[in-house]
């Protein structure tokens, strides 16, 4: 189990580099438990057999995405394979980024909390019993400080995640024009015979 | 932007069922957990009915749900991912493991024991089944399918295009267009009017098709039909150049190159530059102020043909007006910014963003008073706009000072009325054709 895992780690992690090119900030070490979350965690649905289309779930708890899950119909072409392909793999990727995201930043936050209050001479309960917390001018220097460590690898994800939406909107132009030209083929010989 | 009905009301469903489930669980909490116990050793004689069945059920999605709740709190070890992935009906066996120290009659010594260990399994599968299906059809029901419906159409496209933000785009522009000297040509208005509209919801589309992951991850942005699925981007895609197209050659060619130029230019400073520079640097404020000044030109200059004073001075008035709009907006959603990677003013230079807002407050009251100077409106003008733009000064004197989330909210308001009302007493104010210009400008 463990060697299959961390096959899938390489695969994927190429996968990922190709995309991001050097200096990417993509951990796939610390994504990888996540990475196989996603996956099992969408295919784990299972639409209705009559059903022809992709199905969108509720938001993720880490990342707040939306999981697709993929149909994969009968006469796949190759080109609907490649997008099927390459919104998977955006998926997963968009997934494993904000979900890593957002838990860092909560973890971030609490640590930033506690070293305040510590400063201040605060325990970490009110006196009526209840969490305590910082007012929002204090917050403040976080936030700021969070956005700036951040920027860089929020610059490499901009880049990617502008590259992969272009992509994926053209090959479903593709897709799109390939399924009207066979129809219209499909019609033209209905009419020769 | 404004808070409209739809927030409220979706706010109020969801205070509703939060009620809801909190009620259930309190409830789930008070049975004692002893009527387990009652349960495995009526499991013997078969007892078993169909209330308790359900009773297990609800006990089991609840306690769920609350530790499912508990875990998704902040703690230092990030240990929400293992335990999500417990919760879900493919992993109920663990559950089966935790059910079976709980009944006391489990120790295999005698057959009569093995028996009672049988019947167990068999009920405990039946209460993992019912788990499942509990757990399973409550998570399915939130999938939906992908399908458009063209039934849905109209209303997808219409949070697409961020129709109420066009609505107003498409007054501003109304409002440079009635405030331009020279007769007022009605069909010329209306293709101006339906030209910005168009271009306004091209802009929009782009805008969203760019910006899917950041707004679903921002509280305000979440319910975007992209971000749901209810469209796709190559859908969002064409539908912005349906808009574009039309509009920009409905401006080019019935109104005047000018018009549909500006058109042009602000549908890719709003898509090319704006979006993109949100991410990258606080000029995108600036940006985005540009962006809100060029409607009411360009109502202007499909009326008079020209860029003059009249049209600088209406867009300066939609550029001052940006900044305690969008800054006091900015301010109480910091959090989702920091988090989401946007860079803006409220997060990275605080004091710069309520200087700024106040700075442009003051500044409203100077292109008022620069209204008569340049022939647009009567000298009325600035003394009836007096007591809301000191108003709003104010309010953004009160930000500047206080820099808390009640002034930046009250701020906010102030603006969202106090634009259409700037507009109409400029308006009421106009200057009549051909008086008091002693400047001899000529007025095309």
């Amino acid at each position: 189990m463990a060697s299959l895992r961390s096959g899938r780690r390489t695969v994927v992690s190429h996968l990922c580099r190709a995309f991001t090119g050097p200096g990417s900030h993509l951990a796939p070490e610390r994504g990888a438990p996540r990475r196989d979350a996603a996956p099992s965690r969408v295919s784990r649905f299972c639409p209705p057999r009559k059903s022809c289309y992709d199905w969108i779930g509720p938001p993720d708890k880490c990342s707040n995405l939306r999981p697709v899950h993929f149909y994969i119909p009968e006469n796949e072409s190759p080109l609907e394979q490649k997008l099927r392909e390459l919104r998977q793999e955006t998926q997963e990727w968009n997934q494993q980024f904000w979900a890593n995201q957002n838990l860092t930043f909560r973890k971030e936050k609490e640590e930033f909390i506690h070293s305040r209050l510590k400063a201040k001479g605060l325990g970490l309960r009110a006196e009526s019993g209840q969490k305590a917390t910082l007012n929002a001018e204090e917050m403040a220097d976080f936030y700021k400080e969070f956005l700036s460590k951040n920027f860089q690898k929020h610059m490499y994800y901009n880049r990617d995640w502008y590259k992969r939406n272009f992509a994926i909107t053209y090959f479903m132009g593709k897709v799109a024009l390939e399924k009207i030209w066979n129809k219209l083929r499909l019609k033209q010989k209905k009419t020769i015979n | 932007m404004a808070a409209s009905p739809h927030t409220l009301s979706s706010r109020l469903l969801t205070g509703w069922v939060g009620g809801c489930v909190w009620y259930l669980e309190r409830r789930a909490m008070q049975e004692s957990p002893h009527k387990f116990m009652h349960l495995f050793r009526n499991i013997n004689k078969q007892w078993i009915t169909f209330q308790h069945f359900n009773f297990l059920k609800r006990m089991y999605v609840t306690q769920l749900n609350r530790s499912l709740n508990q875990q998704v709190k902040p703690k230092p070890e990030p240990v929400t991912s293992p335990f999500l992935e417990k919760t879900s009906s493919g992993q109920a066996k663990a559950e089966v493991h935790e059910l079976r120290p709980i009944s006391p009659p489990s120790l295999p010594l005698s057959r009569k024991a093995n028996e009672k260990e049988l019947i167990e399994l068999e009920s405990a599968s039946v209460i993992e089944a019912s788990i499942d299906v509990g757990n399973a059809t409550k998570e399915e029901k939130q999938w939906k399918e992908m399908k458009l419906h063209v039934d849905d159409l109209p209303g997808i496209l219409a949070r697409l295009s961020k129709i109420k933000l066009t609505a107003l785009v498409v007054s501003t522009t109304s409002a440079g267009f009635a405030l331009a000297p020279g007769p007022f040509d009605w069909p010329c208005f209306l293709l101006t009017l339906l030209g910005t509209g168009l271009a306004s919801c091209a802009a929009n589309s782009i805008n969203q098709f760019f910006e899917v992951p950041f707004d679903s991850n921002m509280n305000r942005t979440k319910n975007r039909p992209l971000v749901r699925g209810q469209i796709s981007p190559l859908l969002a895609v064409s539908f912005a150049t349906c808009c574009a197209l039309p509009g920009v050659a409905l401006l080019t060619w019935g109104v005047n190159p000018l018009t549909g130029a500006l058109g042009v230019f602000n549908i890719f400073l709003y898509t090319c530059c704006y979006t993109p520079l949100k991410r990258i640097s606080i000029a995108n404020t600036w940006v985005g102020a540009v962006v809100g000044a060029i409607p009411p030109v360009m109502g202007w200059t499909a009326a008079t043909g020209c860029l003059d004073a009249g049209a600088f001075l209406l867009g300066g008035i939609l550029y001052s007006w940006q900044f305690p709009h969008f800054n006091a907006l900015s301010w109480g959603l910091r959090e989702d910014y920091s988090r989401g990677g946007y860079c803006m003013m409220s997060v990275t230079h605080p004091a710069l963003c309520r200087r700024v807002a106040l700075r442009h407050c003051l500044a409203l009251i100077g292109l008022s008073t620069a209204a008569p100077i340049l022939d647009v409106t009567t000298w009325t003008f600035p003394v009836i706009s007096l007591p809301i733009n000191l108003y709003i000064s104010y309010l953004g004197f009160r930000f500047y000072r206080d820099a808390d989330r009640k002034s930046s909210r009250k701020l906010f308001f102030c603006s969202l009325w106090h634009l259409p009302l700037f507009l109409l007493l400029m308006l009421t104010c106009k200057q009549p054709p051909g008086g008091g210009s002693d400047k001899g400008e000529p007025q095309s």
